[in-house]
């Protein structure tokens, strides 16, 4: 990619300014205020109290504003919530490690076929990921229900591979696909087997797409709520459950926005690691 | 060079994920023939649960809704999201710079979060019953997103001297848009309709929260279906959406074959 300093960025005259406002203000003030405006509302809400009747209890009261910690003390007081954050992460993990098990060799095979045959055998992981998600939920029912594995924590996580498998082939696949086969080559004729070719040169070299495909599957895994209400049994519930409750059932929009922000956090320390565990190390290749 | 092909094991393992991929989705369709009530054991072929489908007015009108507001809200996210994407990629200059931030962050948070943020602000700001309004707003926010990115990577590999000869030869900036930069971005502004169509027509989770009671669209119905009884019609409904899905995923393959490739 040739990357020119924009042309006019430097030199722009009035009609140019007037241009890049056009252009980015719509979408720019769209985001603001459907995108940024509502994550703040949900971040000074977290802070808030609940309402009588449910929503947010007044922000003045007496002429003092009513904020508080109270909901944040109230999720590290009780041991249920750290217990319900901890199980989702069990669940992205074992999701994650699973999807990389299923999903490397798979993505090792695209990558080493023929280049015709790869975009057909691409294509192929793609198109049930096409069909609408709940059917793809759905589809675990009809198939778990015969064998009395339904509503059981195993059919949480079968549901959770198969939603999210193709986010790991891909970026594994993409990475796969730009090894030079050369050094292959080279490890074989100075004699290395399949076994240490593949630990010493795959393997390292695909670091950057193991991380990002688990970034992919991880996070989106982490705020689910779908799944585990469908396949999973009533203990089986994760952190995107007990949010969803707390803004449809109960209504206590403070521990919703608390747990909401919470998870905020993980999924921002989740990338924040995976963004730097991924990059690439230069003088390892 | 010496290409050895792969290993048997390693077709063995990789046509085992393929039929981990589609056996699931091959059940729903067969039970979708399947003159039985139960989705358990074949017992002959009917085609009656599409007929029950056809007849079922809430359903269709579950329908109904979810493609108007696919067709409205993808067009307006296109609009938006063009103009992200032409925005994000020529002038990363100044307070723009943290427009990426404002564009992708959408796209790469659970979804639960914008639905729960969204749901907050419509009740607690606008004080809005939420309806088919509440859903247009949602779903234009997070394809955004997606038009943008498939838009920027289609400016990025082109060569910036075609606006500034158009510019030099005394195009104004609406001529050089409407004659030189939409022509060349087009399969990637339609690539990025069709994707924010599939989203918004395909989207449950944010849907789920903004939604309200007033308004059903497809996939809320689906889980309404699916959380009472399983029935061989939500296979019949799968099985026509699937089969939705793969005519717009081959007509976007042929209307913009490079668009797409530029989507992740």
């Amino acid at each position: 990619m040739t990357e020119r300093p924009s042309a006019g960025a430097g030199r722009s005259g009035g009609g140019e300014r007037l241009t890049r406002w056009l252009v980015s203000l719509p979408p720019t003030l769209f985001l603001l205020l459907f995108f940024l405006a509502p994550a703040l509302l949900m971040l000074a809400a977290s802070f808030r109290q609940p309402g009588d009747f449910g929503g947010l209890a007044p922000l003045l009261v007496d002429g003092r504003l009513n904020l508080s910690l109270e909901t944040y003390r109230f999720f590290f007081g009780d041991w249920i919530y750290a217990e319900i954050f901890l199980r989702s992460f069990l669940v992205a993990a074992a999701t994650t490690l699973i999807c990389l098990l299923l999903a490397y060799p798979l993505a090792l095979l695209i990558a080493r076929s023929e280049r015709r045959r790869r975009d057909v055998l691409v294509l192929l992981v793609i198109l049930p990921f096409a069909s609408n998600f709940l059917i793809r939920v759905y589809a675990w029912i009809i198939v778990l229900g015969p064998f009395d594995l339904l509503y059981t924590p195993l059919a949480v996580i079968a549901g959770m591979v198969y939603v999210h498998l193709p986010f790991m082939i891909l970026p594994l696949y993409t990475n796969l696909e730009k090894h030079d086969p050369a050094l292959l080559e080279a490890a074989q004729d100075l004699g290395a087997g399949g076994w240490t070719r593949f630990r010493r040169i795959t393997l390292p070299l695909s670091m950057p797409g193991i991380w990002s495909g688990s970034a992919l599957v991880f996070i989106p895994v982490l705020g689910m709520f779908a799944i585990p209400e469908l396949l999973g049994g009533t203990r089986d519930i994760l952190v995107g459950n007990l949010i969803k409750e707390q803004f449809l059932d109960n209504r206590d929009w403070p521990l919703g926005s608390t747990l909401s922000m919470l998870l905020t956090a993980a999924v921002l320390a989740l990338a924040a690691i995976a963004v730097r565990a991924g990059r690439p190390r230069r003088g390892t290749a | 060079m010496r290409r050895a092909g792969s290993p048997l094991w390693l077709w063995l393992a990789a046509s085992a994920v393929y039929a981990f991929l589609y056996l699931p989705l091959a059940i729903v369709v067969i039970f979708s023939f399947n003159d039985s009530l139960l989705n358990a054991e074949w017992v002959g072929f009917t085609t009656r649960w599409y007929g029950v489908l056809l007849a079922d007015e809430e359903m269709l009108r579950a329908a109904g809704n979810s493609l108007f507001i696919a067709v409205v809200a993808s067009l307006i996210a296109t609009v938006l999201g063009t103009m992200a994407g032409i925005a994000m990629q020529r002038w990363p200059v100044g307070l723009l710079r943290a427009l990426p931030f404002l564009v992708l962050t959408p796209v790469a948070m659970p979804e639960i979060l914008l639905g729960v943020s969204l749901l907050l602000f419509f009740r607690q700001v606008l004080d809005l019953t939420l309806g088919l309004v509440s859903i247009l707003i949602a779903h234009i926010t997070f394809s955004i997103g997606f038009v943008a990115i498939i838009v920027r990577a289609r400016l990025a590999g082109m060569d910036e001297s075609i606006f500034e000869a158009a510019r030099d030869l005394g195009a104004s900036p609406w001529q050089t848009f409407r004659r030189v930069t939409l022509p060349l971005i087009l399969p990637g502004v339609i690539a990025g309709f069709l994707m924010s169509f599939t989203l918004s027509i395909d989207d449950f989770v944010i849907t789920f929260f903004v939604a309200g009671v007033g308004v059903t669209t497809l996939p809320l119905q689906i889980y309404s279906m699916i959380k009472v009884a399983v029935t061989p019609e939500v296979n019949a409904v799968s099985t026509l959406l699937m089969a939705l899905t793969l005519s717009l995923i081959a007509l976007a393959a042929r209307l913009a074959p490079d668009g797409i490739q530029g989507r992740r």
